[in-house]
């Protein structure tokens, strides 16, 4: 496991905030929970799947899809085989279908692992192909954030994927597609400022930073105090800019009730499948 | 390298200065001898003045393109508006919060026609800079953004956008307000018109501040401007911890507009008057405004849904990548 350290190697971790040792086996069942101070750890998209979707019901798509380097850009071809060979993923985002609670949804999950979750062209499709055939197959679309904003190493490119995502979104609310986004640490700048913030419902987890700009560029622009918890999960909801704060824990029951709520006009007899 | 254009220019500029001065003694001077030679001295330091902006001017790299996008002297929005369109009437406010001056719109008619106008706004001078915020918008600008252009929706009135700002507003006031929401929703509601929407980057093309208002069926971009996902000096501090790198990041980040035009990210590039847009005003305005209507020439001859249409598809071939 990656989270903290471990004194023992395979049998113990160390929380990344309150720095106690927990037992390894018990941090993966609590879905990388602290026992003791509750924090939630980043999640690998596997682990993420896993912990979400019924079992087994998961089916990757859009998996030929690869990043070029478009501009040329200094060290980016070294840092994205790397980012490969680190995770395994050929880009930061992973999209699919899935069920949750029986209930049939288009899926895009970002991996804050490959290159700080960052949105580039690749990354970028998937997210609007999750959202499109959210569209084309009549489902509700849920998509968990987990990026440090757009792919600088993509320039241009990248921005406008601000753009494309967006515009799928407002496709999906033209066609009645429910779109939930979930902000997990962390989810910021231009992936905060584009899709995330247009989904229908939007639910945080437990201190995830949020934010449009670094912190340590927000504080210095402005002669207003910032708050404790500044570009947190709970900063944001008391600004009214998230539904809920949401325990990893209950994240697929409150998924499922907002999924079988919103989407039960799509597809009545299709939403539940025993 | 130079940090600001002035810096840059500062040749030029002290040459000018100079060719003003002796301009000055010419037309004082009463002896036509002493006249005479002075006129040919301002004749002199013009060749000389132009023949150090021809230099100046061919060997632009990228860098210098960031410099000339953000030159104090080149012409911003309301210059565009006054220049290019009748009886503007700025409206003000998000009904919410306030009204934000770093932005600026309203209707106006454009030979005839009426349009609905927005853009970014800076300022000239350290005060009017205050006033305007640098051009960075906080959530309410993108609010009042929204509500002008539902409002030309509701009327039939096309939309033109001017982007010119180095980035939306960062500061705690903004985050709490949902600096990010109020972006991406103003792309959204583009995204719903079935007007047509174009846009021109006239300046800074400051990554998600500019882009909020510039999800329109064509994007023009003038010679000199440029148009980043980031700020070059912001890309150098997390690529190699040093902000003063912004020349390298500027070169790698490819912002320029001919980079832009290129990567099929912006429909046209407009030519500038040699020099930049500050140089001539009047013909500048004159290029942007030939070419928006041309761009609502074309667009006219689509229905409501086939415009909205367009624009969807526009964005949606964005990207580059492989499929293995
Ligand atoms: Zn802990």
């Amino acid at each position: 496991m990656s989270m903290g350290q471990s004194p023992t190697p395979g049998r113990f971790v160390q929380c990344a905030n309150c720095r106690k040792t927990l037992f390894l086996a018990e941090f993966l069942r609590d879905l990388k929970v602290c026992g003791h101070c509750g924090h939630h750890h980043r999640l690998t998209w596997q682990e993420r799947v896993e912990a979400t979707f019924d079992p087994g019901t998961f089916e990757e798509t859009d998996t030929g899809l690869r990043s070029v380097d478009p501009l040329e850009f200094p060290e980016y071809r070294e840092k994205h085989v790397a980012a490969m060979a680190k995770t395994g993923m050929a880009d930061s985002v992973v999209g699919g279908r899935a069920r949750i609670e029986g209930r049939r949804v288009s899926v895009a999950v970002a991996d804050f692992h490959f290159m700080g979750g960052s949105m580039g062209s690749v990354a970028g499709e998937k997210v609007t192909r999750a959202l499109e055939r959210g569209c084309d197959e009549l489902m509700p679309v849920v998509a968990f954030c987990a990026s440090g904003g757009a792919r600088m190493q993509e320039g241009l490119l990248s921005l406008m994927q601000m753009a494309k995502t967006t515009a799928a979104v407002e496709r999906c609310r033209s066609e009645g597609v429910p779109f939930i986004a979930v902000f997990t640490d962390p989810t910021m700048a231009g992936v905060l400022a584009s899709y995330a913030s247009v989904a229908d419902v939007i639910l945080a987890e437990p201190r995830a930073l949020v934010g449009f700009a670094g912190a340590r560029v927000s504080k210095q622009a402005q002669v207003v105090k910032a708050p404790d918890d500044f570009q947190t999960a709970e900063f944001c909801l008391r600004a009214g800019m998230v539904d809920a704060i949401v325990h990893r824990r209950e994240l697929r029951d409150h998924l499922g009730r907002l999924v079988g709520a919103l989407g039960a006009h799509l597809a009545p007899k299709e939403a539940l499948v025993g | 390298m130079a940090k600001t254009w002035k810096e840059w220019m500062k040749p030029l500029l002290e040459l000018e200065e100079l060719i003003e001065k002796l301009r000055a003694a010419a037309a004082k001077e009463t002896d036509p001898v002493e006249h005479e030679r002075l006129e040919a001295k301002v004749h002199d330091f013009e060749r000389r003045r132009d023949a150090v902006l021809n230099v100046m001017i061919t060997r632009m790299g990228p860098w210098e393109e960031v410099l000339m996008a953000r030159a104090e002297p080149r012409p911003y929005t309301l210059d565009y508006v006054d220049a290019m369109f009748t009886e503007f009437t700025e409206l003000a406010g998000d009904r919410r919060v306030g009204d934000d001056k770093a932005v600026v719109g309203g209707p106006a008619r454009l030979d005839e026609r009426p349009v609905m106008v927005l853009g970014h706004q800076k300022g000239r001078n350290l005060q009017e800079r205050t006033f305007r915020n640098f051009a960075m918008c906080k959530p309410e600008g993108y609010r009042k953004a929204i509500r002008l252009f539902e409002m030309a929706e509701r009327f039939r009135m096309p939309v033109v956008t001017f982007v010119d700002t180095p980035a939306a507003d960062p500061g705690v006031e903004s985050e709490s307000r949902g600096i990010s929401e109020a972006i991406a929703d103003s792309m959204r509601v583009m995204f719903s018109l079935t007007v047509p929407v174009v846009s021109v980057v006239i300046g800074e093309g400051g990554s998600g501040g500019a882009i909020g208002i510039a999800a329109a069926n064509e994007v023009l971009m003038q010679e000199h401007a440029i148009y980043s996902v980031i700020p070059p000096e912001g890309c150098a501090a997390i690529l190699w911890r040093d902000p003063a790198k912004g020349p390298q990041a500027a070169a790698a980040l490819r912002l320029t507009a001919r980079s832009a035009g290129e990567l099929g990210l912006v429909d046209r590039v407009l030519p500038e008057p040699f020099g930049g847009a500050h140089r001539d005003p009047v013909e500048a305005a004159d290029t942007v405004k030939r070419a928006v209507l041309e761009s609502l020439a074309a667009l006219d001859r689509m229905g409501p849904n086939e415009v909205k249409r367009h624009r969807y598809d526009r964005f949606r071939r964005m990207g580059v990548y492989e499929t293995v």
